[in-house]
């Protein structure tokens, strides 16, 4: 191809791609950055001024929200780890042949149905006339319903749940390419259950560990349906505030801070995540 | 713990304990909500009231089955519309994208590369929400500036096709540009020494390869369109897709006919996947 040729064909696929992620996310991201900056004076007038992020701070339900939607998603994220690891090592290192392939499969099943679907059927499991309240009062451990659904744990549960698939994936991958001579190594040289963990296993995971690790904080951090349809009165998650401003309350210029800063704590998240594990954004989701 | 390292048997019992456990935990709620689509009751809860098919099929007589629920089926017809347009828009930018990445060299790459996969760390949302400031706003403006009545903008199919296309077409780039990475370019290039024109090249030798990847792609974005909520409620106007109506159903409390769709929609999603994997493996022969 002569350089003109090159050159055409650049343009021609650059184009597109510019399109879309300038009209779909950086434009959209820059005037919703614009917006959170304005101070709506009367109906027809707006100055500018940082208002808005100072409600932030001076009304603590904003904050505290803010607080507790981040350390929740950081606690969902490490319990999700904690409770893949097991399987995902199994997985990729104990199963064999057949059982492999279907204990994998097995795995994804549950994300052929909709976040809405999931949350769903843990309601129907944990609501007062839910199935575990209905079983506990048939085996005797309970004199009258019990209501499970509309707390924080309920809420924990329901994340864990959405998050599995998106920790178990990278998990198996990488572990897969783990070789067994390495682990049987670290025993060798006179390492226990524990020190092979940490010596060997551990940091041959890593990229997987972060990879999904942050996949999971951010569908958490981010998520609206599992939060707002099993939390309880006082378990409010940030995206709800969020959607009240824009729908509820038509107070767009508030809504746009808050999204700025949910914005801001996603991707400070990720950053701090990839910069002590030295990865970079481009080897974990490319 | 690998297989050659030696494991108390106690140790073996609970570990498949813990993966029966986990099991259990993955699909006790998705069989709970099948199960009651099919009970003869009209709130989904025990006791089990015996088998029925009125969840799907009833008219009149106080209760309404899906087929006959008007509000529903133009609820899916809407998620369906949408995501045809989702998929159709996505693949043909994530095609484009893979061969920009894949094949093009240019100053700027690495930066264009983690620009182009932004929108995965975005919150959908905040990316709804981003869509929806930007462009009411702007339709907004023009009425109140010049008169002009821009209700394309406004909350609405176009809009809720917007906000979907932005996440998707990352994760169409992805698959469709992993496949191009294995691609042997002296195929093409052979192509090019017997006479083809580089177009006639692509589309004999490149595309066929892609194919696989794009059908897959497709599966995909239709599936991810269908079953997104978080970016299409901010942006959703008078026509709600159906996961957004499912959500409105299920805030005024729940009744069986939810349970029917999530059925219908588990078994759509399954009937997808197998058929994109029977295809895929059928190719890799």
């Amino acid at each position: 191809m002569n350089a003109s040729a090159s050159r055409l064909s650049l343009c021609l696929l650059i184009t597109p791609f510019a399109l879309w992620i300038l009209l779909l996310v950086l434009l959209p991201h820059l005037q919703m950055l614009r917006v959170s900056f304005q101070v709506r004076e009367s109906w027809d007038t707006i100055s500018w001024g940082v208002q808005q992020y100072q409600n932030f701070f001076s009304e603590s339900y904003y904050w505290r929200t803010f607080l507790r939607t981040g350390l929740m998603s950081l606690f969902t994220t490490f319990l999700t780890l904690i409770i893949a690891f097991p399987i995902a090592w199994y997985i990729a290192k104990l199963a064999r042949g057949r059982a492999k392939g279907l204990l994998f499969f097995a795995c994804l099943i549950p994300f052929w149905a909709s976040e809405l679907v999931r949350t769903y059927g843990w309601m129907i499991l944990l609501r007062e006339s839910g199935l575990f309240s209905t079983w506990l009062q048939y085996l005797g451990f309970a004199d009258g319903p019990v209501e499970m659904l509309y707390n924080d744990v309920a809420v924990i549960i329901g994340l864990v749940y959405n998050g599995l698939l998106f920790m178990l994936v990278p998990l198996v991958t990488t572990l897969e390419g783990m070789d067994d001579n390495l682990v049987e190594a670290g025993y060798d040289l006179g390492g226990n259950h524990f020190t092979v963990l940490r010596e060997v296993v551990v940091p041959w995971a890593m990229p997987g560990v972060v990879s999904g690790s942050i996949v999971v904080f951010m569908l958490t951090l981010g998520s609206y349906l599992t939060p707002i349809l099993m939390g309880g009165k006082d378990s409010a998650w940030f995206t709800g505030q969020i959607f009240t401003q824009f729908i509820t309350r038509f107070n767009w210029e508030q809504g746009a801070a808050l999204g700025v800063l949910l914005l801001v704590l996603s991707s400070v998240m990720v950053w701090l995540g990839l910069r002590l594990t030295g990865q970079s954004l481009r080897k974990v989701m490319g | 713990m690998i297989r050659s390292v030696p494991r108390s048997s106690s140790f073996d019992g609970l570990y498949l304990t813990y993966l029966l456990v986990f099991f259990v935990y993955l699909s006790l709620p998705l069989l709970v909500t099948a199960a009651f689509a099919f009970n003869d009751a009209s709130f989904p809860s025990l006791p089990w009231k015996g088998f029925t098919l009125d969840w799907y099929f009833a008219e009149g007589s106080g209760r309404t089955g899906l087929f006959h629920d008007d509000g529903l089926l133009s609820a899916l017809w809407v998620s369906v519309i949408v995501a045809f347009w989702v998929t159709l828009i996505s693949v043909a930018l994530g095609c484009l994208n893979a061969i920009l990445f894949e094949r093009l060299e240019f100053r700027g790459k690495e930066l264009l590369y983690v620009i182009m996969l932004l929108p995965l760390v975005i919150p959908g949302v905040i990316l709804g929400v981003s869509i929806l400031v930007f462009y009411s706003g702007m339709a907004n403006d023009a009425s109140s500036l010049w008169g002009i009545e821009l209700d394309v903008f406004r909350p609405g199919l176009p809009l809720v096709v917007g906000g979907q296309v932005a996440f998707i077409t990352t994760l169409c780039t992805l698959v469709i540009a992993a496949r191009l990475r294995k691609f042997d370019r002296q195929l093409e290039e052979a192509a090019l020494n017997l006479g083809a024109t580089p177009v006639v090249a692509w589309f004999t030798v490149t595309l066929p390869w892609l194919l696989p990847s794009i059908f897959g792609a497709a599966a995909m974005a239709f599936l991810m369109s269908f079953e997104n909520f978080n970016t299409t409620v901010m942006l959703t106007g008078s026509d709600t897709p159906l996961t957004v109506a499912l959500f409105n159903r299920l805030r005024e409390g729940s009744t069986p006919v939810l349970n029917a769709v999530a059925v219908l929609l588990m078994v759509g999603s399954a009937v997808l996947a197998v058929l994109v994997m029977g295809r895929s493996s059928e190719s890799a022969r």
